[in-house]
């Protein structure tokens, strides 16, 4: 591990220890905020009661499906779009404001018009995250450097194996960020919602663990999203990593 | 074209025949918002012979690399007629036509030796006779060692290499360079300057460099056409005379400097000419 | 290229959008009905009609308010974190991973911790509003410090200037657009996290009408406030966006596209 590394493990553990410390010897109120080992037993016994994964399956297939059309969408969107410049002359003031609004003032109108569920969620989860791949696969295809698209010329590659054999490997950093984007956005888009207003889901538990002064389970369940949603960021920033460490990136 | 690649000895009588032709060629772009209608090249007309070594030469901004893709048919004139092996060229890369480009053109996702085969394999070309004309290509431009290295692993020359290789398995009759070295060191320059001889010795393929760097194309060239600031056109084109057994070394004859001279003498007012173009257009 | 502000130009996309989402909105009414999604022209006239009541005003206040103090907090300790992380490399390494980790994590989830340490009202909105926002600014501001080009600072050195006339006619110029792209992020960022703030567990404020106007099945005044909040967004963006720009322009030349 480099220096920064090592301060980094330092500072953080120092941090969690300060806090137990201050916790244990009543510095903070446990009603505020409990000890860092504390939540780790609560953590436990969490995810050892029956119906907690009924809560954590609702959230996952809701983040899982929003991801999927976010994803596959969006990259559609964003090819279609880079593709045919009339439409995406149309469309381009329309993203460029798209994240200056706070699309969470509308989930109250999804939820009158779908009703109190899985779906307002997901349609909540996929706008948000579908817009960031949109933008990363145009930016990804508008930065496929001119030189490359001149080789396949000179290769003389049919238009199909110019997008395949060229284009899209360009292209995937960018549209690997625009996923890894998609990937958080429909998290934050599910448990956000689910914690506004909602009648099951991990958020939802949160917000009635707090409603119900039960601080035990509500940090149980904050660690365990952060934790989660920490070591998919994780796993894909690795991923990412390997497959650009080739290309010098 | 299949079998060994060729290492012959040009005919001597072939020497003079026309490989490619260029007839009244103009490229003008059409007015954008900013400025009007910019008439980047020609008209030009000039016959490139079968297997000698042409360089064109020219003030920055003067089309070089417009009349460049013209020729391989990456470009259509705006008027005039492009002609290689007496077949017409007109937007569509011709087969038997190989580019290298000034940018790095290799594909960063791709081993070098991928990079290599990536035309062998869009073409079709069978799984030996392919390895077989990658390893030479790997071979001849000093890249055995790095077959498995991405080119983010390899300096800006080396890549450079990469990319010519990748030209040279495809047997290319007209290879076409654009200012391949310009991104190269001085020294690196000289000594792939060198390599690209070599090359054009054992493949006796035509070739038609595009560089600024007028001792490059002396060095280099059996002829070197002369370009004036844009609309580029020839001023002159320069026979130089050099053996067909030359390198770097060429340098040290009294005579070079010479050609060298002349050369210098066309552009400077040409030069002139283009960097005042080049604020006004600011 | 560039015009001025009555370039018609400039304003012909975003009129065109705003009647394509006016008439997107139409077609959405006309296929969900008045239940679910009321009609434009109805909706605008309640929003005109509701900004005039005198009860509203305390809540638009409340909301603008909650805003303003944790856009000043995020851009005002943004950027001087930033600084202090862009200008000590050992610092910046340290803290950079973990404020990715922090950008990208439901931050919603904290929302409780932070009601439990603020209590409810005006200050944990603040805090909620201003810990979205400050990520960013932080993020460009550190990356727009680490990256200022060591020639400028050794030319400032060769023209003897002062530490004082370096910052100021060096730094401040090499470094304003980028963090300016960050505080325009933070902006957008803290508006979201102040509504986040009010939609959960408020008792007033705009969320505090959307969420009351649910159990009403109010539809139109939903769409009122989240179009009063949209256009507010986009307006300011699209204001931001244009400053920018232009600050962009002067920041790199190689930008420029060549003839």
């Amino acid at each position: 591990m480099s220096k920064a590394g090592w301060i980094r493990t330092i500072v953080l553990v120092g941090a969690v220890g300060a806090l137990e410390l201050a916790c244990r010897t009543g510095a903070i109120a446990p009603t505020m905020v409990i000890a860092p080992s504390h939540m780790v037993t609560a953590l436990v016994e969490t995810l050892q009661s029956d119906e907690i994964g009924m809560h954590l399956r609702t959230t996952l297939s809701a983040v899982a499906i929003a991801m999927s059309i976010a994803i596959v969408g969006g990259f559609v969107i964003g090819f279609i779009l880079n593709w045919v410049p009339f439409l995406r002359r149309a469309f381009s003031p329309f993203l460029a404001a798209y994240y200056a609004i706070p699309h969470f003032a509308f989930y109250p109108l999804l939820i009158v018009i779908f009703g109190l569920g899985p779906v307002p969620l997901i349609v909540l989860a996929t706008l948000f995250a579908m817009v960031a791949m949109i933008l990363a696969t145009m930016a990804g295809l508008d930065r496929v450097p001119r030189v490359l698209l001149k080789t396949a010329r000179i290769h003389r590659l049919s238009l199909i194996q110019e997008i395949w054999r060229v284009r899209l490997p360009a292209a995937a950093p960018h549209i690997l960020s625009g996923l890894k984007l998609a990937v958080a956005y429909s998290f934050i888009g599910v448990i956000a919602g689910e914690f506004i207003l909602s009648t099951s889901g991990i958020g939802h538990e949160i917000a009635f663990a707090y409603d119900n002064f039960d601080n035990r389970r509500m940090y149980a369940l904050i660690l365990f999203v952060l934790g989660i949603v920490t070591l998919f960021n994780m796993a894909v920033f690795a991923w990412e990593r390997r497959m650009l460490r080739r290309r010098g990136a | 074209m299949a079998g060994a690649p060729r290492l012959a000895a040009v005919d001597d009588a072939a020497a003079h025949k026309v490989h490619a032709r260029l007839e009244g060629v103009t490229r003008v772009y059409p007015p954008r918002a900013g400025h009007g209608e910019v008439h980047a090249l020609g008209p030009i007309s000039f016959d490139l012979r079968a297997g000698e070594f042409f360089s064109v030469v020219g003030p920055s901004g003067c089309g070089k690399s417009t009349l460049l893709d013209v020729l391989a048919g990456l470009a259509l004139p705006s008027a005039g007629t492009v002609e290689f092996e007496g077949k017409s060229v007109r937007g569509d890369v011709p087969d038997g036509v190989g580019v290298v480009f000034q940018e790095d053109a290799s594909f960063p996702w791709l081993t070098v030796e991928d990079n290599v085969s990536f035309g062998l394999r869009r073409a079709g070309v069978d799984a030996a006779e392919s390895k077989r004309r990658v390893d030479f290509a790997l071979g001849f431009m000093g890249l055995r060692d790095f077959s498995r290295a991405y080119p983010s692993q390899l300096s800006g020359g080396m890549r450079q290499r990469v990319c010519i290789a990748r030209t040279l398995v495809m047997q290319p009759r007209l290879i076409l360079l654009d200012e391949p070295f310009g991104a190269l060191d001085q020294q690196t320059r000289l000594l792939m300057g060198d390599e690209l001889l070599r090359l054009w010795r054992e493949t006796s393929a035509t070739v038609l460099l595009i560089t600024h760097a007028l001792d490059e194309a002396n060095l280099l060239s059996d002829r070197i056409g002369v370009m004036s600031a844009r609309p580029g056109r020839f001023l002159d084109i320069v026979e130089t005379g050099w053996p067909r057994d030359r390198d770097s070394r060429l340098a040290e004859r009294p005579d070079f400097g010479a050609v060298t001279s002349r050369l210098w003498s066309y552009l400077r007012g040409e030069s002139l000419r283009a960097m005042g173009q080049g604020t006004a257009a600011r | 290229m560039s015009g001025g502000l009555l370039n018609l130009r400039a304003w012909r996309d975003p009129i065109l959008v705003a009647i394509s989402l006016v008439a997107l909105w139409q077609v959405l009414h006309e296929i969900a009905g008045d239940s679910a999604v009321t009609a434009p022209a109805p909706t605008l006239a309640h929003l005109w009609e509701m900004i005039g009541q005198a009860r509203f005003l305390p809540h638009l206040r409340e909301t603008g308010l909650a805003f303003l103090q944790a856009l000043a907090i995020a851009c005002g300790g943004g950027v001087l974190i930033g600084v202090v992380l862009g200008g000590h490399k050992l610092t910046g390494e340290v803290a950079e991973p973990i404020l990715v980790a922090l950008y990208s994590v439901p931050k919603i989830t904290l929302y409780p911790v932070i009601l439990l340490l603020f209590g409810l009202g005006m200050p944990a909105k603040v805090a909620f509003g201003a810990l979205h926002g400050i990520i960013p600014v932080v993020l460009f501001t550190m990356n727009a410090v680490r990256n200022v080009n060591r020639t400028y600072l050794r030319a400032g050195r060769a023209m003897r200037l002062t530490p004082a006339q370096t910052g100021w006619h060096i730094l401040v110029p090499a470094t304003l657009p980028e963090i300016f792209s960050g505080l325009r992020i933070g902006f957008s960022l803290t508006l979201l996290g102040t509504m986040l703030g009010e939609l959960f567990a408020s008792q007033r404020g705009l969320g505090f009408l959307l969420m009351t106007a649910i159990d009403l099945h109010d539809v139109k005044t939903i769409l009122s406030i989240a179009v009063l909040i949209s256009v507010f967004a986009i307006g300011a963006n699209a204001a931001l966006l244009a400053i920018d720009k232009r600050l962009h322009r002067g920041a790199a030349p190689e930008a420029h596209e060549k003839s």
